[in-house]
């Protein structure tokens, strides 16, 4: 049988090419919103893969915030600096303490799992804010990292960052499609439409949700780690409801169809804040609020559901 | 005849409501079953209980002759029996072939390869096979929510047929499907678990498709089993023709 042609790995590259082309010839803040995106889009993909199976996790923020912290604490604690070696730490310190988690969250599901994941984060808060050693709400900042023993200044440093996003963001991509396109994506999928066939078929719920858990949160720590290195300080609001607030946001904004699609909502995110906050300082989460309120009116399925209306009429 | 699934004095209450009242049932391999009674005489409750939607309050349920009476549905799934639904529970946003190739990957005793893409040219072929053993491959590439009554019936027995099932209950396969259709669909089904054989108990409130299809008759009665025989005894019955099928068998159809 003819298996569907799949373009996404062609687009992914595409798409990696001419942002690292962007990358170059951008603005310095125009290069550092689009860097914010692209780590806000790696928490967002955790959020999506989660929404994917029914879930909306209140609490991403939580791995977003302890993948910066433990790639500051890391860099500042320890002197470890190589990017690759926080991107380890950080990641695994995600992985690990989301196993752990993800054996009391699997048994809930709607409010009472977006309110559990929210409570979680808000704990991580409460200690951070409360930790003298961490800077208190001020936080603390990341010592400038380093490639393999390569030390970059300045504006290479800015650029090299860049680009490791960008590769980092590229294979994440890819992997995660890979996996939507698996039993496990299907699996999701199939849990958020009909949870009890799933299991009469023979498969376990709650071992498929914790794995997504754990997925999640790995990528969403890999997020917090290019966010603690791009920006080179992390405070205790990467845990705040808010922060974890404007992931969902993003979610629902783009759609949850493809890996694509939090790329696009979380840089139109960016660019409508930044705008947002430009011409109405006073107003501007009010902007952001019609905003959610049109999409969920008019484009239930996301901005990428544009795209699906299309097809469709075609 | 060798017993696969027997039941123990099961027994289950929803508050004052008596769900299942001290069932002793055998059911032995290769029986094509038909389980017939009122609305509320507790058919659905029986079948729950052996898959383990519900548990029971009292009594036992064993299966190839190990008990199974607390075990998950998903438990119950990996031994081999499976069930339909009344209303069939579907994944309807899938296509009728994307919802058999997930039912194919995620069932117990196939070779599991959660991380290998689910549309791969074998497991597609072989999802393909099995929509055509139930009739329904002309519907493969719909979204399930938009096809008819009859062959989402079928495509949600069908799916409970993936992997190795000894034992397939189904709960009113032919409900909501129209007059013309029901024989069509029964037609099919009981030919696919004839090829594969299976033992089959159907919930039916059809006494023709009984009639038809059964080889013999369990019926219910607030929550009691008032008949354990072969299907002509068990339709004559006096109490089953007061409380279940009424005085006359009225035939639309011819058997």
């Amino acid at each position: 049988m003819k298996i569907p042609k799949d373009n996404n790995l062609r687009t992914l590259t595409i798409g990696l090419i001419i942002v690292l082309i962007f990358g170059f010839i951008a603005t310095d803040w125009f290069r550092f919103m689009a860097q914010m995106s692209l780590a806000t889009f790696l928490v967002v993909l955790g959020v999506m893969l989660q929404m994917r199976a029914g879930l909306v996790s209140f609490g991403q923020g939580l791995y977003l915030c302890l993948g910066a912290y433990v790639a500051g604490m890391a860099g500042y604690f320890w002197g470890i600096t190589d990017v690759f070696l926080l991107l380890l730490v950080g990641t695994a310190a995600c992985i690990l303490l989301s196993i752990v988690l993800g054996f009391l969250l699997v048994r809930y599901r709607g409010i009472f799992y977006a309110n559990f994941s929210l409570a979680l984060s808000m704990i991580l808060y409460g200690l951070l804010v409360k930790a003298e050693i961490l800077g208190s709400t001020d936080g603390f900042n990341v010592p400038h990292s380093t490639f393999l023993g390569f030390a970059p200044e300045g504006e290479t440093l800015k650029i090299a960052i860049f680009v490791l996003t960008c590769v980092i963001i590229y294979i994440v991509s890819l992997v995660l499609h890979r996996y939507l396109n698996s039993t496990y994506g299907y699996a999701g999928d199939a849990i958020r439409q009909n949870e009890i066939r799933v299991e009469y078929l023979g498969a376990s719920v709650r071992s498929v949700i914790h794995k997504i858990y754990v997925i999640a949160a790995a990528i969403s720590g890999i997020g917090g780690v290019l966010t603690a290195i791009a920006v080179g300080h992390v405070d205790p609001d990467l845990a705040y409801w808010t922060t974890s607030g404007e992931f969902v946001f993003v979610a629902l904004l783009s759609g949850t169809a493809n890996v694509m699609a939090p790329l696009v909502g979380a840089f139109l995110l960016e660019l409508l804040r930044t705008y947002a906050f430009e011409y109405a300082p006073y107003t501007w989460q009010m902007i952001l609020g019609i905003a959610m309120l049109m999409v969920i009116l008019f484009l239930p399925g996301g901005l990428w559901s544009i795209g699906s209306f299309r097809r469709t009429e075609n | 005849m060798t017993a696969i699934l027997q039941t123990k004095n099961l027994s289950i209450q929803f508050g004052g409501v008596v769900g299942a009242s001290e069932i002793s049932v055998a059911v032995n391999k290769s029986e094509v079953i038909g389980v017939i009674g009122a609305n509320g005489a507790g058919k659905t409750t029986f079948v729950n209980l052996v898959t383990g939607y519900l548990k029971p309050s009292s009594g036992t349920i064993h299966y190839m002759g190990n008990e199974v009476t607390n075990l998950t549905p998903r438990e119950i799934t990996d031994l081999g029996i499976r069930r339909s639904f009344q209303i069939p529970q579907l994944f309807d946003e899938m296509t009728a072939l994307e919802n058999m190739l997930t039912a194919q990957s995620v069932a117990p005793k196939v070779p599991r390869s959660y991380w290998l893409p689910l549309q791969r040219s074998d497991t597609m072929e072989s999802a393909m096979e099995r929509l055509k053993l139930f009739g329904i491959s002309d519907s493969s590439h719909r979204q399930v929510s938009l096809l008819p009554q009859g062959v989402r019936k079928i495509l949600d027995i069908a799916m409970a047929t993936v992997g190795t099932p000894q034992l397939v209950m189904l709960d009113e396969p032919t409900s909501g499907v129209s007059a013309e259709e029901k024989f069509e669909v029964m037609d099919i089904v009981m030919d696919a678990f004839a090829q594969q054989e299976v033992t089959v108990l159907f919930i039916e409130h059809d006494m023709e498709l009984v009639e038809r299809y059964a080889n013999r008759v369990l019926a219910f009665y607030n929550g009691l089993v008032i008949a354990d025989s072969d299907t002509r005894q068990a339709l004559a019955d006096p109490q089953v023709r007061e409380y279940v099928v009424g005085k006359e068998i009225h035939r639309t159809h011819a058997p």
